[in-house]
C-alpha cells in the first residue's frame, strides 16, 4: 500500500512537495484568513472582490494545466481547448438556470427566462435532468470528454498531426461558437446564461459562497495537478513523450498512438470542462464568446510562458499572464494586446522553456557558480 | 504462437514454399504513381538465418522493409510471417507485437528520455493504455534491461538522455530496443551508415553475436547495407536487389563475380 502511495504521489520529489505545501498554505489558509480576519480598513485586508478574481485565475490555471498535459507531453497542440472549457461552463450554467426556478423575471417554474421570451412552450429534451446537481456534475465532465473522444478519434486515426490538427481544433471551437450564438440551439443565444441566484442552495451573491467556490477551485486544481503528475510519471507518460518526439517509432514498438493520444486528449478535455464549470458561478455568466478561437490561442500562450511539459509551469504561466492582464488593461488598456504579442515573441526567442526553464537555469547557476566561472575561462 | 484472430492466408502458387519459413515474400509489387518500387519481389528467410540485402539506390530496399512492417501496402503478392500470418492485413503496431522489429536507416531513439527508459518502453509486455498507465518495473525486467545494456555496450551510459549519445551509440541503443522486444525477426536498415571504422567493426561483431545467440529461440536477422566490406565481414548469404526484384542470391564472392551484379553496380 505504501508503495502505491509513493507511486501515485511521487513522494520522493521533495522540492515539488515543499512548493505544493507552500502554495496550499498561501491559497487555502493565508488568502481566506486575510479576507476574513483583518477589518475593512486594515492594510492587510483582502477585499471581497479579490476572491472571485483569484478564483477565476485559478480556473484559467486548471485550463492551462489541462492543455499542458496534451500539448507539453503528448505533443498535440490543441487550439480548441476553450471549447471544452465552455462546454463544462454551459453544463454548470444549465444547472444554475434551473436553480433559479420561479425567481426569474417571468416567474416560470420550468422554463428559463430566455425561453419564455422566445415564447417556447416546453423545455428542450437536452435540458432534462439539469435540475439535479449530480447529473449536471456528470455532464460537466462527460460533455467535453465525449466531444474530445469523437473529434480526437476521427483526427488521430486519420493521422492528422502538427499544424493541421491545431487548425481543425480552431475550426471546431469556431463552429461551436457560431452554433451557440443561435437562439434555436436553446442555450440563450448571444446573451448566454446568466442571472444565476444560488448553487446547491447557497446564495451566489454572499461573500461566504464566493469564498467556498474559491476554496473548491484551489482543491480541484491541486488534485488535478497530482493526477496529471501521476499520469506523466507513469510508463504511459513516457510513451506520450516518446510519441511527441518520434511518433512513427512508437508505432513500431507496438503502442497504439491513436489510443495514447485519445487518453491524453479526453482526460485533458475533462479537466478543461471542470475548469469551465468552476469558472461560471464565480464570474456569473457563460456566453458563446468563450468559444472564440482567440481564447484558445491565449491558453497556449499561458502554457508557453510558464514552460511546456512541466505542469507546474502551465499554472504559473496562467497566473502570471492573467495578473498582468488585469493590471495592464486597467493601467494602460490600449497596451495589452501589444504586450501579449510581445510576450509571445520574447518567450519564443529568449525563454524557449518558459518561466520554469528560467527558474531551472537560475538554480543551476546558483548551485554551481564556481563551475560556471571555470567554464567561462576555459 | 499466432492466435486465431490473426488473418491467415495460404500462399497461392509461387516457386518456393512458405512452410517452415519465418518470412516469405512472393510476387510482391508496389507502385508509386506508376513507378514500380517493388516488382514481383520474392524472398524467403528461414528461422535463425542471418541475411544481408544489398542493392543500388532506388533498388527497393527500404520499400521492402516498409511492406514487411506494414507501413506500405503492396499492390499484389503475398507477405507471410511464420509461414502463415498475412502481414498485408495488419498495421504497424500489430506487426511489431507479432515479433518483427525494425531498426530505421536514421537512428530514431527517444532523445528526451534516458537510455534506460528507451529500453523500458521497448520491453516486451502488455501495450494497452491502462496497462501502460499502471505498469511497474519488475526485478526480472530490470535484470533484462541491464543484460541488454551490457550486450550493446551502453551500461555506463544508462542514465544519460538518449539525445546525448553519439551516432554509433544511438544505432546500438536502437538494436538494444529490438532485443528488449524479444523479436523473432530483426530488420536492420543500414546499421553502419555514418559510423567510424571502429564503430562499424563493433556493430558487425554485435550482429554476429545476436545471430549466434539463439537462447531466446530462433532469431532471424535481415541486414540491409551499402557497405560491401561490412557485408563481407558478416559472411552471410547475400541477396542483391535491383529495380524492385532479386537480381542475384548467394555468397558474397559468388554475388560479386556475377556479371549482372557487376553491370548494375558499375554502370553500363
Amino acid at each position: 500500500m505504501r508503495s502505491f502511495a509513493t507511486r501515485f504521489l511521487l513522494t520522493d520529489d521533495r522540492r515539488f512537495w515543499r512548493g505544493f505545501a507552500l502554495a496550499g498554505a498561501l491559497f487555502l489558509v493565508a488568502v481566506p484568513l486575510l479576507n476574513l480576519l483583518p477589518g475593512e480598513g486594515s492594510a492587510l485586508h483582502l477585499p471581497n472582490y479579490m476572491i472571485p478574481l483569484l478564483g477565476k485565475y485559478l480556473c484559467y490555471a486548471l485550463l492551462a494545466l489541462a492543455l499542458d498535459l496534451v500539448w507539453g507531453y503528448a505533443g498535440v497542440l490543441s487550439l480548441g481547448h476553450g471549447a471544452f472549457f465552455a462546454l463544462g461552463g454551459y453544463a454548470m450554467g444549465m444547472y444554475l438556470m434551473r436553480e433559479i426556478g420561479t425567481r426569474g423575471v417571468y416567474g416560470n417554474p420550468l422554463l428559463p427566462d430566455f425561453m419564455v421570451f422566445l415564447a417556447w412552450k416546453d423545455l428542450p429534451w437536452y435540458w432534462t435532468g439539469f435540475e439535479h446537481f449530480p447529473f449536471a456534475a456528470l455532464m460537466i465532465v462527460a460533455a467535453p470528454s465525449i466531444l474530445a473522444l469523437v473529434f480526437g478519434w476521427l483526427a488521430f486515426r486519420s493521422r492528422i498531426t502538427g499544424v493541421y490538427l491545431s487548425i481543425i481544433t480552431q475550426v471546431m471551437t469556431y463552429a461551436l461558437m457560431l452554433a451557440f450564438f443561435r437562439n434555436e440551439m436553446g442555450f440563450g443565444g448571444n446573451n448566454g446564461l446568466t442571472d444565476f441566484k444560488d448553487i446547491l442552495g447557497f446564495d451566489l451573491a454572499s461573500p461566504a459562497t464566493k469564498l467556498g467556490l474559491y476554496v473548491a477551485t484551489v482543491v480541484a486544481l491541486g488534485l488535478s495537478l497530482l493526477l496529471c503528475r501521476f499520469v506523466v510519471a507513469s510508463k504511459l507518460g513516457r510513451v506520450m513523450m516518446a510519441m511527441r518526439d518520434a511518433e512513427g517509432r512508437v508505432r513500431f514498438l507496438g503502442y497504439s498512438v491513436t489510443a495514447t493520444k485519445l487518453f491524453a486528449f479526453v482526460l485533458s478535455a475533462a479537466l478543461a470542462g471542470l475548469a469551465g464549470a468552476l469558472y461560471v458561478p464565480q464570474v456569473g455568466i457563460i456566453n458563446p464568446s468563450e468559444f472564440s478561437p482567440a481564447n484558445s490561442i491565449e491558453v497556449a500562450i499561458w502554457v508557453a510562458v510558464g514552460g511546456r511539459g512541466t505542469l507546474v509551469g502551465a499554472i504559473l504561466g496562467a497566473l502570471a499572464v492573467n495578473a498582468a492582464k488585469t493590471w495592464l488593461t486597467d493601467a494602460v488598456p490600449e497596451a495589452w494586446l501589444f504586450f501579449l504579442g510581445g510576450l509571445f515573441i520574447v518567450v519564443t526567442i529568449l525563454l524557449p522553456d518558459g518561466l520554469m526553464g528560467l527558474i531551472k537555469r537560475l538554480r543551476q547557476t546558483k548551485a554551481a557558480p564556481e563551475a560556471a566561472v571555470e567554464k567561462k575561462h576555459a | 504462437m499466432p492466435d486465431e484472430s490473426l488473418p491467415i492466408d495460404e500462399p497461392t502458387g509461387g516457386s518456393q514454399s512458405a512452410a517452415g519459413s519465418i518470412l516469405y515474400l512472393d510476387g510482391v509489387t508496389v507502385s508509386f504513381d506508376g513507378f514500380k518500387a517493388l516488382n514481383n519481389l520474392s524472398l524467403v528467410i528461414t528461422p535463425g538465418e542471418l541475411r544481408t540485402v544489398i542493392g543500388p539506390n532506388g533498388a527497393g530496399k527500404t520499400t521492402m522493409m516498409d511492406v514487411i512492417t506494414g507501413k506500405t501496402r503492396p499492390d499484389a503478392g503475398d507477405v507471410l510471417f511464420d509461414g502463415r500470418v498475412d502481414l498485408t492485413k495488419l498495421d504497424e503496431a500489430a506487426i511489431a507485437n507479432l515479433g518483427i522489429g525494425r531498426k530505421f536507416q536514421k537512428p530514431t531513439v527517444f532523445e528526451k528520455l534516458s537510455v534506460e527508459d528507451n529500453l523500458e518502453l521497448a520491453l516486451k509486455g502488455p501495450r494497452g493504455t491502462l496497462a501502460t498507465l499502471l505498469f511497474t518495473l519488475s526485478a526480472e525486467a530490470k535484470d533484462r534491461i541491464d543484460q541488454v545494456l551490457h550486450l550493446v555496450g551502453l551500461a555506463a551510459k544508462a542514465s544519460l538522455l538518449a539525445g546525448q549519445l553519439s551516432h554509433g551509440e544511438k544505432q546500438w541503443l536502437e538494436i538494444g530496443m529490438l532485443l528488449m522486444q524479444d523479436q523473432r525477426l530483426l530488420l536492420l536498415d543500414e546499421p553502419v551508415a555514418g559510423l567510424t571504422d571502429a564503430e562499424t567493426a563493433a556493430t558487425a561483431q554485435l550482429i554476429l553475436d545476436l545471430a549466434r545467440d539463439q537462447s531466446l529461440g530462433d532469431r532471424s536477422l535481415v541486414v540491409v547495407e551499402h557497405d560491401m566490406e561490412f557485408v563481407r565481414s558478416l559472411g552471410a548469404k547475400v541477396t542483391v536487389l535491383h529495380e524492385g526484384s532479386v537480381l542475384a542470391e548467394g555468397s558474397i564472392d559468388a554475388v560479386q563475380n556475377n556479371p549482372r551484379v557487376v553491370e548494375v553496380y558499375l554502370g553500363r
